[in-house]
């Protein structure tokens, strides 16, 4: 299981350009979909956990994810299988290869995957709100959130915690109500 | 050895105070590798961030390798490295002890239930802002596009796709 789990997020750190939310759809599919590790939402959850705390979102998912499935082992294997690949390429980097960027072959391939990985995040979107049946308040709240965060500095950490904290009240009197 | 001490502590610092991940953490960084250490110049600055954006990997750990090798080679690179994401660990593990604390709690539940669609939104806004750098022309767009389908509608997988892109960027451009 363990060699399993360096393996997985091995391949996810090897994957994951443009860091941040791109590894997110890449991570979904082995983890979600594959493995059937954790549930979607589930998984959304540990994206908010790692969105609102500091440290980048990929190392952050694997400690999370590692720790639920095998604890305090598994957080740390899955870790160092996230930042394994990219340690080690830029060590190459560092060491040889530090003008390979301007190679014109490289930089057009790059100029390929870049609307790819947007293709990628999109998709993961669709598919994310087509599995919790998004409509109605909840997709305007999906839409609002976007709009905020692309039009203005507002930090998505305040976003969480208002759309959190708003979520209990709203659901406690909704819930409180049938009861006697 | 001084400047391992600093490697580290800079680098814990950077880990443990940049909220957000990814282009969220680059003023920090910059401040404390070019204005505080005088480690880089801006320009070598944006060569790494360049260098990040074309290797796999989350960028604090890319710039903490390269940062920890110019500064104190192998050793430096490992130093650092750690040292970026030791908070995360820390923080993580105390997150997910008081989160299986909560777990079923009914407000815990609420919580989670009220954010699902924020973080809809937030990874929604990573695709426009990707493609704001992503689409520079119209052969752009189609490829994106084009990947869409595939990947939403025939279940093609993410890392072909980002292959079978690079090979396209190669060709069209």
């Amino acid at each position: 299981m363990l060699l399993d789990l360096f393996k997985t997020f091995f391949k996810i750190g090897a994957f994951t350009i443009g860091g941040g939310y791109a590894m997110i759809p890449i991570i979904q599919e082995e983890i979600v979909d594959k493995k059937n590790w954790v549930s979607e939402e589930d998984f959304m959850d540990v994206i908010a956990i790692s969105q609102g705390s500091p440290g980048p979102i990929a190392v952050n998912v694997s400690i999370f994810i590692g720790y639920k499935l095998k604890g305090v082992k598994g957080a740390l294997t899955c870790m160092l299988g996230t930042i394994l690949p990219s340690f080690l390429i830029i060590l190459l980097v560092a060491t040889v290869f530090f003008r390979f960027r301007n190679n014109p072959v490289i930089s057009q391939a790059f100029m390929g995957i870049r609307p790819a990985i947007v293709a990628l995040i999109a998709s993961a979107v669709y598919k994310m709100a087509k599995k919790s049946h998004l409509k109605g308040i909840r997709l305007l709240i999906a839409i609002a959130t976007s709009l905020v965060i692309v039009f203005t500095d507002i930090s998505p950490i305040y976003l969480i915690i208002i759309a959190g904290l708003f979520a209990i009240l709203y659901y406690s009197r909704k819930d409180g109500k049938g009861e006697p | 050895m001084a400047n391992l001490i600093k490697l580290f502590l800079s680098f814990f610092k950077i880990g443990a105070f940049s909220f957000g991940g990814g282009y969220a953490m680059l003023p920090l960084m910059k401040e404390i590798v070019i204005d505080e250490h005088h480690w880089l110049v801006n320009s070598e600055f944006i060569d790494i961030l360049a260098i990040s954006e074309m290797t796999p990997g989350p960028i604090a750990i890319n710039m903490a390798t390269f940062l920890g090798y110019r500064v104190g080679g192998f050793l430096g690179s490992v130093v650092a490295t750690t040292a970026v994401v030791l908070p995360s660990f820390i923080i993580m593990s105390l997150i997910f002890h008081f989160v299986n604390k909560f777990k079923g709690s009914p407000l815990s539940d609420y919580f989670f239930r009220g954010i699902r669609p924020v973080v809809l939104g937030l990874i929604a806004s990573a695709a426009v802002s990707v493609a704001m750098d992503a689409y520079i022309d119209l052969k752009a767009v189609l490829i994106s596009l084009v990947l869409f389908y595939f990947i939403t509608f025939k279940n093609l997988k993410a890392i072909p796709a980002i292959i079978i892109a690079g090979i396209a960027g190669v060709i069209v451009y």
